[in-house]
């Protein structure tokens, strides 16, 4: 493999709008929202801006964002993976500076799911539907995305002799410490705290996942400026710098009958990749807060021991001890995640360096996590198995 | 010797005991027993491969020279839908494909045609099916007395287990049962003139001229197949032609129903479950007229035990959890939309492009590495060789449930969506829809098969595939 990213970019400037069913706003407000937010924090005019990155997973070119903010005759490019959209555009951004053709680029990713007039996801494309690469005809299997992601909690279960109960117990564990981050997260989509118990006895949407299993359907907007390192500190004192940026795609575990469906490979592979970047070792005690892709519980579970946070088939231990909540060892989803701040398709993975960029910066007030050295985040687009998987590590400091 | 060589039955899992119709309206039960109810998902077509693959248990696929569908309910009103059957059934190009419609008397007519194209030397194998899932308006006999099913028939001239001695057909027009083109119901005229005019003398007046013919009469058969409306009519015939209730006995009309085209048809695939070697048979089909058909059995009859047939797709069923849900399958009322976004309708292009593949099922097996894999793969999953690759059918493959889920969220006629991924005797792995199902049943391990079923239809395509279910 070629070079590291490491130290060579960094983030000076990020913007966030409040996720959420924003039925007052259109795509146009909530990227205007995140992108001055974005600019005003990193202290630049929108005419310093010399390329910009825009995910979503609807659209037509770069005049997503240049329409909006009037960004005229720079390079824009509107990039789509799936629910790694966002941090596909980040990584775009970010190494076209690492090759020295750009100073200060715009990452922007949004969505506005809300106009659709149902909950859930409509998909821009037929392709690759149930496994198939051409779905033309239309034969793809009735499913929705929980029960792409339920099959999996099927099998986490019988795989290691939980019980229903067991399970759902484990998984609403999740769901519980993601609403109580969210409680304290004003621009969260969902700011209510909730017990076990509700959790495990909400209607059912996709058997065993609840839901309170299932993420929000959210419009929002999330933002970055990303500059050279070693000009970092011209914009301010405390910019956040890329220590990794990896994407792992799979190809084939979805039509293998030796993948287990209780792992997703690109997750274990795309992390192995990224502590290597960052010459992690010890992912569990290193790592100081994470940001993962909890569409749904189960993800969240399966996110865990891939990422080598806890063992193979034990993330139940470590899930039920607290050892992910907020005071605990590792938290997870600080901000509320998926689940509770909400999941515009292509604003989550900025919205996760958002969240990273506040804790680094001591701004995230009562989430605030005390020295949380190394953050993680880390998006799925797609159905596992065979799916996007992105990791990224920052941190406040170089070396 | 031309006569029939092979048979199969289809009757859909679920059944409706008629008095929980009559108590759903307040109205008098049409006798008792039950009627067989299709799921959502089948239709005439999907029920004749149903029992052309119970037919065609242990013969060479690549002899059947002739595929007949027969029904009155075909999907399309124009579009061959036997070539549909023959690309599911995995049968030759060089196939001659029928399909004979618009009359109760489709099914014996295809099966005379058979004959008469295999003694012509024109055909050797032809396949015959017949089926039908009729529908009738709301609170009416016909309501309770229609049944679905499906019949099949192979037509030959070497090993003849049954053979085919001889026909007649008698041509009566009237305005008794019809349903214009334009209607989905089926309509019928004052049933005293039915029967009085039509029924009561076209079957005797058919039976008498093929019997005078051949010097028998009604002591010379073990069984008499009578299509009728009703258990009381079919009775009342046999009794008529002078037979004993053991000749003209009969468990599709009171426990399926009226089965309209495939009547006649599962009505003989179930006088040949019991009959031996030297039995006479007679079947009368009725509408319009009547065909009247001897049968003599052979010895070979014992060769082709080992069908599921009438006896087993009786045996097989569930009881329909309610009459609302028969509404609700048949589309008899309107339904709330899913909160789900709008099916892409399927392209006809991709349709044809994928033919053999989607509707036979098939899937590739890498030639240098022999792993199997569905859907084939151009690009090995395993050892990533490119395009050297052979077709494997999947569709009568053992499998297994590897996980699954239940949707509550899916746009689905009988929630919940059950989405099983599957392991393939062989190898393989994919996602399929689950039909037939209690949700209680499915669990992780359990085996499934394959069923062929309609998935949707939009912009006026019906669009079929495959599904599982629990092993019937």
């Amino acid at each position: 493999m070629g070079g590291s990213i490491k130290d060579r970019v960094a983030i000076v400037g990020m913007g966030c709008t409040k996720f959420g069913e924003r039925w007052d706003a259109s795509a146009e407000d909530l990227i205007v929202e995140a992108a001055y937010e974005a600019y005003e924090d990193a202290g630049i005019d929108p005419k310093d801006i010399n390329a910009a990155w825009v995910g979503t997973l609807w659209g037509l070119t770069g005049m997503a964002a240049s329409k909006p903010l009037k960004l005229n005759y720079i390079p824009i490019t509107r990039v789509e993976n799936g629910c790694a959209t966002g941090s596909e555009a980040i990584r775009n951004a970010a190494y076209s500076i690492a090759a020295g053709i750009n100073d200060i680029v715009l990452a922007i990713g949004f969505e506005k799911l809300k106009d659709q007039g149902y909950s859930g996801l409509d998909l821009p494309f037929t392709a690759s539907a149930g496994g198939l690469m051409d779905d033309a005809a239309g034969i793809a299997p009735t499913t929705t995305a929980p029960a792409m992601f339920a099959v999996m909690a099927t099998k986490y279960f019988e795989r290691y002799g939980l019980s229903p109960e067991e399970g759902k117990r484990m998984l609403a564990r999740i769901s519980y410490k993601s609403h109580k981050n969210g409680a304290l997260n004003p621009k969260a989509h969902f700011q209510k705290e909730i017990t076990i118990e509700q959790a495990m006895n909400a209607p059912m949407i996709s058997w065993p996942l609840g839901l309170f299993d299932c993420c929000g359907v959210s419009d929002g907007a999330a933002a970055a400026i990303l500059v050279r390192a070693d000009k970092a500190k011209d914009f301010r004192k405390d910019p956040m710098y890329l220590k990794a940026l990896q994407i792992s795609i799979g190809g084939e575990n979805r039509l293998r009958d030796d993948y287990d469906y209780t792992h997703i490979e690109e997750i274990y592979q795309s992390g192995i990749a990224a502590y290597k970047e960052a010459g992690v070792t010890k992912p569990r005690e290193e790592i100081g807060m994470a940001e993962v892709h909890d569409c749904f519980s189960i993800t969240e579970a399966v996110f865990m021991e891939d990422l080598q946070f806890s063992p193979r088939g034990k993330v139940r231990e470590d899930i039920e001890s607290g050892f992910f909540d907020l005071d605990g060892g590792l938290p997870v989803q600080p901000d509320g995640g998926l689940k509770c701040f909400g999941h515009p398709i292509g604003a989550s993975g900025i919205r996760m360096l958002y969240e990273m960029y506040a804790q680094l910066q001591g701004r995230a007030g009562k989430r605030q996590i005390n020295n949380p050295k190394l953050g993680l985040t880390s998006n799925l687009g797609g159905e596992p198995p065979g799916c996007c998987i992105s990791t990224f590590l920052v941190g406040g400091k170089l070396g | 010797m031309v006569g029939i060589t092979s048979y199969g039955a289809y009757i859909p899992l679920y059944r409706m005991p008629r008095i929980e119709i009559a108590k759903a309206w307040g109205i008098a039960p049409q006798g008792k027993g039950e009627r067989s109810v299709a799921n959502f998902d089948e239709d005439s077509l999907t029920m004749a491969v149903g029992s052309a693959i119970d037919c065609l248990r242990g013969i060479d696929r690549s002899k059947v020279d002739g595929l007949y569908f027969a029904t009155t309910t075909s999907p399309y009103a124009e579009k061959m839908v036997s070539t549909i059957g023959a690309t599911v059934l995995d049968l030759d190009r060089n196939t001659r494909t029928l399909d004979f419609t618009n009359s109760l008397r489709a099914g014996t007519g295809a099966l005379i045609a058979a004959v008469d194209a295999v003694k012509a030397g024109s055909l050797k194998n032809i396949l015959v099916t017949g089926s039908d899932t009729r529908m009738a308006k709301t609170q009416g006999d016909m309501e309770q007395t229609f049944g679905d099913g499906a019949a099949a028939l192979i037509v030959g001239s070497t090993d003849v287990a049954v053979e085919i001695v001889d026909s007649v057909s008698i041509s009566n027009e009237m305005i008794d049962v019809w349903r214009p083109s334009s209607e989905p119901y089926v309509q019928a005229w004052e049933d005293r003139f039915c029967f009085d005019v039509g029924y009561s003398k076209l079957i005797p007046e058919a039976a008498s001229v093929l019997l005078k013919k051949h010097k028998l009469g009604p002591k010379d058969f073990a069984r008499v197949v009578i299509s009728g409306p009703n258990v009381r009519r079919q009775q009342g015939m046999g009794s008529a032609l002078g037979l004993v209730p053991e000749q003209f006995k009969d468990s599709i009309l009171p426990l399926v129903g009226n089965t309209g085209t495939a009547l006649p048809l599962m009505m003989l695939v179930e006088a040949l479950e019991d009959a031996k070697a030297g039995d006479n048979i007679l079947v009368l089909s009725y509408s319009n007229g009547c065909d009247a058909i001897l049968l003599k059995v052979t010895e070979n009859i014992e060769k082709i035990r080992n069908r599921s047939g009438i006896k087993g797709q009786l045996a097989s069923k569930k009881d329909l959890p309610s009459y609302q849900k028969y509404l609700n399958f048949r589309g008899l009322v309107p339904k709330a939309p899913a909160a789900r976004p709008d099916r892409n309708p399927a392209a006809a292009v991709a349709m044809w492009r994928h033919a053999k593949d989607h509707l036979a099922l098939y899937g590739s097996k890498c030639t240098a590495c022999g792993t199997q894999q569905y859907p084939p793969q151009r690009v090995c999953v395993k050892c990533h060789t490119k395009d050297q690759r052979e077709r494997v059918r999947l569709s009568d493959k053992k499998l297994s449930i590897f996980t699954y889920t239940q949707d509550n969220l899916a746009d689905c006629i009988d929630p919940p969506a059950v989405v099983g991924v599957i392991e393939f005797e062989g190898g393989g792995r994919a996602a399929f829809d689950m039909t037939d199902r209690d949700p209680s049943e499915v669990k992780v391990g359990m085996n499934v098969e394959f069923t062929f079923r309609k998935l949707y239809f939009n912009r006026g395509i019906h669009n079929y595939f495959w599904k599982i279910r629990p092993v019937r």
